[in-house]
């Protein structure tokens, strides 16, 4: 997976995740991915939810040490 | 590029726990690419007042209404075990520990993403509230501007 962007968005709470990682995402291209680290425990469903919303693909998430990570390819 | 989708938001409370799930959803909307309008009217319009006293001509239910009523989104009261404004307190020190953010910068945030205030200039004149007493960058309207955001929209919320 070639990864364009990464974003920490550790320690952030709703609803600056979605807020901070929809201000990355515009500035990427169409195709290109954005990796996202958070802390924020609604981030899953939240990022789920909103990538599907704006027409990206969710590529995967994992789950490590209570940090979430995300990989979201921009639609 | 389809239609942007639309998020209205009534604020008509005057409680600082309630005006930030409004400002929270707002600003959730925004980053979903809604164009959102919040529109504020009787209690709600507090969120928008300047934090400093100024000089307005007034006259004097006027000026009761304004002394009592609180000056800025910082200081509203909570809707629920408000302690006199002890709870207040409490609740930004918790908020400060889970890094959530205060209304203040929740409205600036919400400004910075183009949502739009408007202030409802009826319940304005009820509260003698004046233009130069609320922030900038806001609109002045009444039931039918709300009315034509709301009825294209998508998302449509009293709080």
């Amino acid at each position: 997976m070639n990864i364009t962007k990464v974003f920490d968005a550790k320690g952030l709470a709703c609803p600056m995740p979605i807020v901070k990682t929809k201000k990355a995402m515009n500035d990427l291209e169409s195709g290109q991915v954005l990796e996202i680290h958070t802390t924020d425990k609604g981030a899953k469903n939240d990022l789920t939810a909103w990538a599907k919303s704006g027409g990206h693909e969710l590529l995967k998430h994992e789950e490590e040490n209570d940090v979430f990570m995300f990989w979201i390819r921009k639609g | 590029m389809t239609e942007k989708k639309k998020t209205t938001i009534v604020l008509f409370s005057g409680d600082y726990d309630k005006a930030m799930a409004a400002y929270i959803i707002a600003n959730g909307a925004a980053a979903y690419d809604h164009e959102v309008t919040i529109f504020h009217t009787f209690w709600g319009l507090n969120a928008l007042r300047r934090d400093e006293n100024i000089k307005v001509k007034k006259g004097f239910m006027e000026k009761v209404f304004g002394k009592m009523m609180p000056r800025g989104a910082d200081k509203m009261g909570l809707s629920k075990m408000n302690f006199a404004g002890f709870g207040p307190k409490m609740i930004k020190d918790i908020m400060k520990k889970h890094n959530a953010m205060p209304l203040p910068q929740l409205i600036e945030l919400a400004q910075e993403q183009d949502v739009k205030l408007v202030a409802c200039t009826m319940t304005m004149d009820l509260l003698g509230l004046k233009e130069e007493e609320l922030i900038e960058s806001i609109e002045y309207a009444g039931v039918a501007a709300y009315l034509a955001d709301a009825e294209i929209g998508n998302v449509n919320l009293f709080i």
